[in-house]
């Protein structure tokens, strides 16, 4: 067995070398997956009779299905009976007092982002009631919410308190058996966010699950649903810069977009995933379905992500454009350095007429990293007059890296307009000798080129996420070179 | 203010300096002449710091400090600056974004504030009136897509702007039209000074009818074999190089 694997039981083991738990309401559960786990998950959270059975049903779907091969990445087997499906908030007692009991090494990634003081002890999971700041910021941002009529809380909480917004709209963009890892998600999902834009109202400030009480621990199986009605808007910040550490190394996240007509949802994401040591040990797992429906017509999804962290990244966040004149937009930086791996993309599905997709990707290699970018642009028989643009750039930082570009396209309309430009390109010794003969170190030169080849993404980042998402990968190309 | 003696250096199995002796004080202009592959880019990125170019033997003191001591960067902030033959292109990096972080690398190791982006933009557009350049320049990749002779004047515009106190400039005048070699002229001229050394690597006499040298020197398989003053270039552009090798071997 390798040391990958044995590292997943490693965090397992670790974490239930005390036996058998049994007080399910305040305790985790043991490793291991049965139909009794989905109830547990369920009942632990209150859920109604309907979603315990839809848990079911996906996991009955789940057992059926075969975990996918076909992306390039490499990674041991996952023992999905060695994992726990549920954990309990770490409680206060177990977490560090204080910001002197944090590793230094951390400390030190926050100082380098430029990570206000009073954000460190919340990302460094210093005990709740020791970080005011955050829990009161919250309060008055989820009046000002209430007053707009915009409902904004965790996936449980809308269970119990809309349980009909839920039902109407859960699995609606991402069925439960889309895949492998949604049907998992969908069986025994943590927790998550829940947003709710009532027609016609314009979101009078960024939601950031930054803000959210209770955001943490729920990384694992998190379950986000974003319902903008008629005419609405909403602009959703998931993630932040700051590395984020998680002793759960499988992480299968689902995210749902929905927009009605004229609606649009700008959904960036910063993700920063512990991607392991230098030799690849120890980092997260990421296999995340994110997809956005624009069911209504001049509605418009865009994604933007700056993705540096965790082992493993599968990810596509797609749209489903049916409404006539819908348009979906993919922005995306990825960074992989050492012994990461990243198989990323996106999907856009032309159905409506005259929809417009346009796919940015920005790939930097470093390290031993590989990267590939896979990307499927279709037009459906009844999309009239639909175009695509899709730009993929690949950067690569010494020789030891790759960048593999895969893009799929299927055209079934005569009138679609569908254009895609890809180019690759090293930080050659040369540049950097330039810049470093006008007194320029080596590292800046480097920021200075990585920044320049993403600019085109980080503009469309709201402006105070673009600096850090900046600071970002600097800090993750670090030693990148010589 | 650099003493360059008995310089040997070379690249890969072939050695390309022989022994090359140089010295250069404050207030000069020297010319650097000799025929291709002679070694006179070699010359100019050795001392620039290029870690391609393996130093075998001798030395190189600038200020009075042993500069192969020093990385690239800690030369260039130190006051040395080289204008390259061939000037890479940096595509997505602004070229105003480049100058500022070049200056300002600069001042930070002199001690001085930021300069704020006012006072840069102002000083950026005085220098590019100086050579005739169009402020939009400032705004594309460095030197993305420029032409030959747009690369050289961008070349000028950074030494403009960072006014170093030694300037090598390796070959700056070829593949310039008239008017544009008497823009780069402008530029360096302006930068003469007592307290400034300039170095022209060319092939060309017309770069010298605008830039007046105190010293000319052939350079020739690694080693300088002649060295005279102003018409020792007159002489080269009439005989070329065969009857200064034969003196020398002779
Ligand atoms: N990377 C390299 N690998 C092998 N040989 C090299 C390399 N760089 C330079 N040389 C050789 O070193 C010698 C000197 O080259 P250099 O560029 O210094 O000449 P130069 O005097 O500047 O010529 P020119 O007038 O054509 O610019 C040439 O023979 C050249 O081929
Ligand atoms: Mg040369």
């Amino acid at each position: 067995m390798s040391t990958e694997s044995e590292n997943i039981e490693g965090f397992v083991n670790r974490r239930y070398e005390h036996g058998f738990v049994t007080d399910i309401a305040t305790e985790s559960f043991p490793p291991g997956l049965d139909e009794n786990v989905v109830r547990a998950i369920s009942a632990r959270k209150n859920e109604p009779e309907w979603l315990l059975e839809w848990r079911l049903q996906a996991y009955r779907q789940w057992l059926e299905m075969k975990e996918p091969e076909w992306a390039h990445l490499h990674y041991p087997k996952i023992e999905y009976d060695q994992i726990s499906y549920f954990a309990a908030p770490k409680s206060d007692e177990d977490r560090p007092k204080s910001l002197d009991e944090v590793d230094p090494k951390l400390l030190e990634t926050y100082d380098k982002l430029g990570i206000p003081l009073h954000e460190r002890a919340r990302l460094a999971g210093v005990a709740v009631d020791a970080v005011f700041d955050s829990v009161s910021v919250a309060t008055t941002f989820k009046d000002k919410l209430a007053d707009a009529g915009v409902i904004f809380c965790s996936f449980s909480e809308a269970v119990i308190e809309h349980p009909e917004l839920v039902k109407q709209y859960l699995g609606s963009v991402v069925p439960r058996r889309d895949n492998y890892f949604a049907a998992l998600n969908s069986a025994v999902f943590s927790d998550g966010s829940f947003v709710y834009i009532p027609k016609g109202v314009r979101c009078p400030m960024e939601l950031s699950t930054y803000f959210r009480i209770n955001a943490a621990n729920t990384g694992q199986f998190e379950r986000t649903l974003i319902v903008a009605e008629e005419g609405s808007y909403v602009s959703y910040l998931e993630g932040c810069t700051a590395p984020m550490r998680d002793e759960n190394q499988l992480h299968a996240a689902i995210v749902e977009l929905v927009a009605l007509d004229d609606a649009e949802i700008k959904y960036s994401t910063v993700q920063n995933w512990y991607p392991g040591d230098e030799n690849g040990v120890g980092g997260i797992y990421n296999f995340v379905t994110k997809r956005g429906d624009c069911r209504g017509k001049n509605s418009k999804i865009s994604w933007t992500q700056v993705e540096t962290g965790s082992a493993i990244t599968w990810k596509y966040p797609s749209c489903l454009l049916r409404g006539e004149n819908s348009v979906g937009e993919f922005y995306s930086v990825a960074v992989t350095n050492n012994l990461q791996q990243a198989d990323t993309g996106t999907k856009m599905i032309h159905i409506g007429r005259n929809t417009r997709s346009t796919i940015v990707s920005k790939g930097i290699s470093a390290g031993r990293a590989q990267q590939s970018y896979r990307g499927l642009v279709r037009i459906m028989p009844q999309a009239a007059g639909a175009r695509n643009h899709t730009q993929c750039d690949s950067l690569l930082i010494g020789k030891n890296c790759g960048a593999h570009t895969f893009p799929y396209m299927e055209i079934k309309h005569p009138s679609a307009k569908v254009e895609h430009e890809a180019t690759t390109s090293k930080i050659s010794a040369d540049q950097l000798f330039y810049c470093r003969q006008r007194g320029i170190s080596e590292e800046d030169a480097v920021n200075m080129i990585v920044n320049g080849f993403c600019k085109e993404v980080f503009k469309e980042l709201p402006m105070e996420f673009a600096v850090e998402a900046q600071a970002l990968l600097n800090v993750s190309l670090e030693g990148a070179v010589g | 203010m650099l003493e360059i003696k008995n310089l040997k250096s070379r690249i890969g199995d072939s050695e390309i300096l022989r022994g090359l002796s140089l010295s250069v004080n404050a207030g000069e202009v020297h010319a650097i002449m000799g025929p291709n592959g002679s070694g006179k880019s070699t010359l100019a990125q050795v001392v620039a710091g290029h870690e391609d170019y393996e130093v075998t033997g001798g030395s190189v003191t600038f200020k009075g400090q042993d500069l192969l001591q020093l990385e690239p960067e800690e030369r260039a902030r130190n006051g040395i600056f080289l204008g390259f033959q061939y000037p890479v292109e940096i595509p997505g990096v602004n070229n105003a974004y480049l100058l500022k972080a070049a200056l300002n690398a600069k001042r930070k190791h002199q001690g001085i504030d930021e300069i704020d982006a006012f006072e840069f933009l102002k000083l950026a557009k005085e220098k590019m009136a100086m050579l005739g350049m169009d402020p939009k320049f400032l705004n594309r990749g460095v030197n993305e897509g420029f032409s030959g002779g747009e690369k050289k004047r961008n070349e000028i515009l950074q030494m403009a702007m960072l006014e170093p106190e030694l300037a090598i400039l390796d070959e700056t005048d070829s593949g310039l039209d008239i008017d544009a070699l008497k823009a780069v002229a402008q530029g360096v001229n302006s930068l003469r000074g007592p307290d400034r050394a300039i170095i022209l690597v060319t092939h060309y006499q017309r770069l010298l009818d605008y830039i007046e040298p105190d010293f000319v020197h052939v350079l020739s398989q690694g080693q300088i074999i002649k060295s005279g003053d102003k018409m020792l270039a007159h002489e080269l552009e009439e005989k070329g190089y065969d009857w200064v090798r034969e003196a020398a071997n002779g």
